[in-house]
C-alpha cells in the first residue's frame, strides 16, 4: 500500500469515528434528558403522594405545598383553545394553498409562513401585550360584560394559536401534497365537481394526516413558554372561565427559576413540572409521528 | 337544485379559505407593524451602542449593547458547535447508512421527537447538567444548552437537503474509487453547500430568539462577558425583564430591543431566501 492511500484510509477512519461519536451523542440525548429530569424530580415524588401533587391546587412552596392541578388545567385549557382557533384556519388555508392558489399567492405565502415560524416567542409576547391584551380588555371582555386587565386565558390562547399556525400549516401542506394526483383525476372524471373532489376524496383521504398534524400542534402549544408567560396573567388558581388568568406549566418553571434554590424541594418540584411537560410532549409527538408514518405508507 | 346548493357551498368555503389565508398574512403584518410602530421611535444609537450605566433600571442612561453582544456570542458559538456535531450526523445518515434504511429512519424519528421538545425542558436539562458539572450560570453553560436545543434542528434540516442528492451522483463518486468520507465531504457537502448554509442560518435564528432555554443557564448581567465563565445577557431576556419594569423609560428599551431582535430575524430570513435561490442554479442535476 503506498503512503497516499494509507493517508486516505486514515482520514476515512478518523472521520467515520467522528461521525459515529456524534451520532451516538444525538441518540442518547433524549434518553439523557428523560433520565436527568427523572433523577431530579424523583426526590419530590418519593416525598409526596400522587394525589398531593396532581389533584391538589394548593401551591405554597414556602410551606411545602406543591399541588400542580391549577397549572395542569391551565395548560390543558390553553392548548385546547389555541388548537381550536388555529386548526380551522390552517385546514382551510392549506386546502386553498394546495388546490386553488396560483403561483402569485404561493410566492407571497411561502415567505409569510417562514417568517411567522421564525419569529421568536418573546416577540410574539410583545405583540400580544401591544395588541391582543388591549383587544381582550377593551373589546372582547366588555362584549361579554366582564371587566379585566386583559391578561387572561383567552389572551394566552389567541397568541399561542398564532404561534402554532405556521407549524401546523407546513405539515398540512405536506400532507395534502402527498395525496396522489390520480385519485383526484379519477374523481373528476367520474363527474364530480372540484369541490366535491376536495370534500369527499382529498379531505377524507387526508383525514388521519390532518389529525396527526393537529396532534403535533398540540404538543407544540403545550410547551410554549415565553409568549404565554407574558400575556396569560400567571395566577396560581384553577381558571374558571375564558377571562380568568391562567398559569401553565412552562410559565411556572420559567417564572420561579430564581428562587428555587433557596426553598427546599422547590427545584425538584419545578423539574417535575419539566418532566411532565417532556413526557406529554414526547407522547403526543410520538403518536402523531407514528400515525403520519403509517398514513404515508398506505398512500 | 342539489347542484346549485353545491355551488353555493363551494363559494362559501372558497371564501372562507381565502379569508383564512388573508388572515395569516394580516397577522404577520400586524406583528411587524405594531412592533416597529412602538419600538422604532424609541430606538436610538445610544441604545444599541452602550451598556447599561448606573441607574439604568430606573430609567437613567445606558443601552442594550450587553444583550446584543451576549446574544451574538451565545448563538454564534452554539451554532458553530452544533454544526460541528450536526454535519457528521447528517452525512452519516445519508452516506453510510444507505443500506440500513430502517436504522436511518429510526434516527430521523428520534430527531423529530427531539425537535418537538419544548425549549424550557432543554433549559431545565441544561440546568441539571450545569449543576452536575459544578458550573455556575455562565456563557459556557448557556452555549451548551443552546447547542443541545438547536442540534436536532440543524441535523434534521441538513438531512432534508442531503437526501436530495441524486443516487447516481453518490454511486458515481464511489465507483471512481473515493472513500465514503471523501464522498461525504467532497461530493455531498459541495453539492448541498447552499442548502447547508440555509439550514445553519435557520438554527442560528432559533438560537438567538430563544429565551426559555437560556433562562436557567446563562444568567443575566449588565456587562459584556469577557470570558466563557461569566454570565451573559441575551436579547430575549432583556426584552422580558425590562418589559416587566414599572418605569416607562425602561419599557421603551424593551420595545426597542424587540425591534433589534425582529430585524435580526428578518435579515436572516432574507439572506436564507437569497442563498436558496442562488444555490439552485449551481446544483448538478440528473
Amino acid at each position: 500500500m503506498n503512503s497516499r492511500l494509507r493517508i486516505r484510509y486514515f482520514k476515512e477512519k478518523i472521520s467515520s469515528i467522528w461521525m459515529m461519536v456524534c451520532l451516538i451523542l444525538v441518540i442518547i440525548l433524549p434518553i439523557g434528558i428523560g433520565l436527568g429530569l427523572w433523577y431530579k424530580s424523583n426526590i419530590i415524588i418519593q416525598e409526596y403522594s400522587f394525589s398531593e401533587l396532581f389533584f391538589s391546587s394548593e401551591w405554597a412552596p414556602n410551606s411545602g405545598k406543591f399541588g400542580f392541578l391549577s397549572f395542569i388545567i391551565s395548560s390543558v385549557w390553553l392548548t385546547i383553545l389555541s388548537v381550536l382557533i388555529a386548526a380551522p384556519v390552517c385546514i382551510l388555508s392549506a386546502i386553498y394553498l394546495t388546490e386553488y392558489a396560483n403561483k402569485k399567492v404561493l410566492n407571497i405565502m411561502h415567505p409569510v409562513i417562514d417568517i411567522l415560524a421564525g419569529i421568536p416567542s418573546v416577540v410574539y409576547g410583545v405583540w400580544g401585550i401591544l395588541l391582543i391584551v388591549p383587544l381582550v380588555s377593551k373589546v372582547i371582555a366588555p362584549a361579554f360584560g366582564v371587566q379585566t386587565a386583559g391578561y387572561t386565558l383567552l389572551t394566552g390562547a389567541i397568541v399561542l394559536s398564532i404561534m402554532i399556525i405556521p407549524f401546523i400549516l407546513n405539515i398540512l401542506i405536506e400532507i395534502f401534497k402527498s395525496i396522489p394526483q390520480e385519485l383526484k383525476e379519477a374523481s373528476l372524471s367520474l363527474g364530480a365537481t372540484y369541490w366535491q373532489t376536495i370534500k369527499l376524496v382529498l379531505i377524507r383521504k387526508a383525514f388521519p394526516g390532518i389529525i396527526s398534524a393537529i396532534g403535533l400542534g398540540i404538543s407544540r402549544a403545550f410547551g410554549e413558554t415565553m409568549a404565554v408567560l407574558m400575556v396569560a396573567g400567571n395566577v396560581a388558581k384553577v381558571p374558571k372561565g375564558l377571562f380568568d388568568p391562567a398559569y401553565p406549566l412552562p410559565a411556572l418553571i420559567a417564572n420561579n427559576y430564581g428562587e428555587m434554590m433557596s426553598v427546599p424541594m422547590y427545584d425538584s418540584a419545578l423539574l417535575l413540572a419539566a418532566l411532565i411537560l417532556f413526557v406529554i410532549v414526547i407522547g403526543f409527538n410520538l403518536l402523531s409521528r407514528l400515525a403520519i408514518i403509517r398514513y404515508q405508507k398506505r398512500i | 337544485m342539489a347542484k346549485k346548493f353545491l355551488n353555493i357551498e363551494e363559494k362559501i368555503f372558497k371564501f372562507l379559505m381565502k379569508l383564512s389565508t388573508l388572515f395569516i398574512i394580516l397577522v404577520l403584518l400586524s406583528i411587524i407593524i405594531s412592533i416597529f410602530y412602538r419600538g422604532l421611535p424609541v430606538l436610538s444609537w445610544e441604545m444599541i451602542s452602550q451598556s447599561p450605566k448606573g441607574g439604568f433600571y430606573f430609567g437613567k442612561e445606558g443601552g442594550i449593547l450587553n444583550a446584543i453582544v451576549g446574544s451574538l456570542y451565545l448563538s454564534v458559538a452554539s451554532t458553530l458547535l452544533a454544526t460541528l456535531i450536526g454535519i457528521p450526523v447528517a452525512l452519516y445518515i445519508n452516506v453510510y447508512m444507505t443500506r440500513h434504511q430502517k436504522i436511518a429512519s429510526f434516527i430521523r424519528f428520534c430527531l423529530d421527537l427531539l425537535w418537538g421538545v419544548p425549549s424550557i425542558v432543554y433549559g431545565a436539562f441544561g440546568f441539571i447538567v450545569m449543576v452536575l458539572l459544578g458550573l455556575k450560570t455562565s456563557l459556557l453553560a448557556g452555549i451548551l444548552t443552546v447547542t443541545i436545543f438547536i442540534l436536532p434542528i440543524i441535523v434534521r434540516s441538513l438531512d432534508e437537503i442531503l437526501t436530495t442528492v441524486p443516487r447516481g451522483l453518490h454511486e458515481a463518486s464511489l465507483s471512481l474509487g473515493s472513500t465514503r468520507s471523501e464522498t461525504s465531504f467532497k461530493v455531498f457537502l459541495r453539492q448541498c453547500s447552499g442548502g447547508i448554509i440555509t439550514g445553519i442560518l435557520l438554527a442560528f435564528g432559533r438560537g438567538i430568539g430563544d429565551a426559555a432555554s437560556v433562562l436557567f443557564t446563562t444568567g443575566y448581567t449588565d456587562y459584556i462577558p469577557d470570558s466563557l465563565g461569566r454570565p451573559a445577557a441575551t436579547l430575549p431576556l432583556a426584552i422580558f425583564f425590562q418589559l416587566s419594569s414599572p418605569f416607562p423609560e425602561v419599557q421603551d428599551r424593551a420595545y426597542a430591543a424587540t425591534v433589534v431582535l425582529t430585524l435580526i430575524i428578518l435579515i436572516i430570513s432574507i439572506i436564507t431566501r437569497i442563498i436558496s435561490k442562488k444555490y439552485n442554479k449551481n446544483q448538478i442535476e440528473f
